[in-house]
């Protein structure tokens, strides 16, 4: 199951999708002042705006329950998104299934399908977070069965017929005819997984399209990790092969700027994180080897397009999301960044992309 | 006839992959089990971990003379304590409250998970090791024995002889081992200390060792 995606392709290269992710990070404002959480959800449809007359693929926005994120609802902030855009994907990133109604959330995305003219798009997932368990009255003990048994029932709801099912995690349904229909048909839907290897082949299993989360280290731990996603889609005779990733990034006009911005911001909130999970405070010493050889696309427009076209090309990705502005960020540096990624970054990319593969490129990227 | 280069992985989640990737690479046989039959995670060993055998929990453990636990801590009564004695026991396994729940024995401070899973596998000797560093980092950063920047991993056990049968493991798996003493000193590298995350050198990861109280 392929994603609606007709975007023109100029040559036999195929369309490589780009889109920005947030969590809706609470920024700073112009004093160095936290922002509010409604001004960090508007500020955050103002980067969808402008990241839309960029011309950027997708907007993908996750829900968190935490304080450091003021998106817990991401189909409301991505249906004000769809009246102020024309173009622009709508997708969560993840929406929490296994702490919500499979049927909820058909309904609320074929709405905001219907609302956007047939952008939106659902990316379902376990979420690196459990805050969502308690709030919503779930036990973490049935982590594994409350994911397996809703992603079931939602392959089932997608496609948009009545529905029998029955399990243990919610009331069974007998030729339940759920609405609104999407008018393609088919409601985007795709997983996304943060590289535990049974959710790469439960994705395959439904034929849902992946999105690899890949958040720390070098990306191409994850090779393996395409392969076994295509093995699998041909073992379950599913068609889909889809693979898009998502990493976390930052990108002002020079290196130096981009870290200097990013690394306080990192650190707060990746401190403030591993206070709750017992890790220890991040290091210099790790954010530096994350810029430079992991999964942190920080730097120049050149340095961050020349380390997102060596990983598309290294898994072979058909989408990359950057997951911008994470930690309490001035606002105004996030809203450059979309402006940077959209007019330098993304354009860089697809040039280097249409180059034919050579090693010596990514020198310029090591400086 | 199991030998030392046998080795029983249980958990087929992202810890137990890397782990087997690393000991194939470094020519162990490595049979591996996940939560339910083989043919569940089949496909998966056979893609990501060529080599390696799919099992069930007790055939894998049959298989070994050390088995390597890498699930989620929560589940650790449903290993077969009877199997496993006899066997050197490498505890990988942290308390991750969003996992293992919030309102567990792995609350308490002056016992260590290891400790508590010592007590269930009477018959074993257990040794904690390879649990302080993050799965991505075991993955990236094993290297072989010599090589500038190799890092290193810490191992707390009661016995001598199984320390160093653990050491020889780590260092075949491409990490310097440090050990750092009988196994109640484990609670060292677990959450919410100094040492948990460590991705060090062996000089750094013993000095903060030693200086910890």
């Amino acid at each position: 199951m392929a994603t609606k995606n007709s975007a023109p392709a100029k040559s036999d290269q195929p369309y490589v999708q780009f889109g920005l992710d947030s969590f809706g990070d609470l920024p700073r404002d112009a004093d160095g002042r936290l922002m509010t959480y409604a001004a960090a959800i508007r500020q955050v449809i103002d980067e969808a705006v402008l990241a839309d007359k960029l011309g950027i693929d997708a907007i993908a926005l996750g829900e968190h329950h935490r304080s450091e994120f003021s998106i817990s609802s991401p189909e409301m902030v991505l249906a004000t998104i769809a009246g102020k855009t024309t173009n622009i994907k709508l997708a969560s990133g993840v929406t929490v299934l296994s702490s919500d109604d499979p049927v909820r959330v058909f309904q609320r995305f074929a709405t905001l399908d219907a609302a956007s003219n047939g952008r939106a798009q659902v990316i379902l997932g376990r979420g690196s977070f459990t805050e969502s368990f308690p709030l919503f009255g779930y036990d973490l003990k049935d982590y594994e069965i409350l994911f397996e048994e809703k992603i079931q029932l939602f392959a089932e709801l997608v496609k948009e017929e009545p529905v029998t099912w029955s399990g243990t995690t919610r009331p069974s349904l007998t030729r339940a005819d759920v609405f609104p229909k999407t008018e393609s048909k088919h409601l985007d839907t795709l997983v996304g997984v943060g590289g535990s290897p049974q959710s790469v082949v439960r994705a395959a299993k439904y034929g849902f399209p992946v999105m690899l989360a890949i958040i720390g280290g070098s990306p191409d731990r994850f090779v393996p990790y395409v392969d076994l996603y295509q093995h699998a889609a041909r073992e379950f005779g599913t068609s889909s092969d889809f693979i898009g990733m998502h990493s976390p990034g930052f990108i002002a006009d020079t290196d130096a700027e981009a870290v200097k911005i990013a690394w306080p911001a990192h650190k707060a909130n990746f401190d403030r994180i591993g206070k709750s999970r017992g890790w220890p405070p991040i290091t210099r010493e790790h954010f530096d080897y994350e810029v430079a050889n992991g999964s942190l696309y920080i730097g120049s427009p050149e340095t961050v397009a020349q380390k997102i076209a060596k990983s598309i090309r290294t898994l072979n990705v058909q989408r990359f999301d950057l997951v911008y502005g994470g930690g309490p960020m001035p606002a105004s540096a996030r809203m450059h960044m979309v402006e940077l990624y959209g007019s330098k970054v993304i354009p860089r990319v697809r040039e280097l992309l249409a180059q034919p593969d050579k090693p010596a490129k990514t020198k310029n990227a090591d400086k | 006839m199991p030998t030392n280069k046998t080795l029983a992985i249980l958990g087929a989640g992202k810890l137990g992959i890397v782990l087997t990737q690393l000991a194939i690479k470094a020519g162990y046989s490595v049979y591996i089990a996940g939560s339910s039959s083989p043919d569940k995670i089949a496909l998966t060993i056979k893609v990501l971990t060529p080599g390696a055998t799919a099992a069930t929990v007790n055939d894998a453990i049959d298989h070994a003379d050390i088995v390597i636990l890498a699930l989620p801590l929560g589940k650790y009564r449903t290993l077969p304590a009877g199997l496993l004695a006899g066997k050197l026991v490498i505890d990988a396994m942290n308390y991750w409250w969003e996992v293992d729940g919030n309102d567990s024995e792995f609350n308490n401070p002056t016992t260590s998970s290891s400790e508590i899973v010592q007590q269930f596998l009477q018959g074993s000797r257990v040794v904690k090791a390879i649990s302080h560093m993050g799965y991505h980092h075991l993955h990236d950063e094993a290297r072989p024995a010599g090589q500038t920047g190799r890092k290193a991993i810490a191992i707390a056990g009661d016995d001598d002889s199984d320390n160093q049968a653990v050491a020889t493991l780590v260092n075949d798996l491409g990490f310097d081992p440090v050990i750092i003493g009988p196994l109640a000193r484990g609670n060292i590298l677990e959450p919410g200390h100094e040492l948990f995350g460590a991705n060090l050198d062996h000089q750094t990861l013993q000095a903060i060792a030693s200086n910890h109280k």
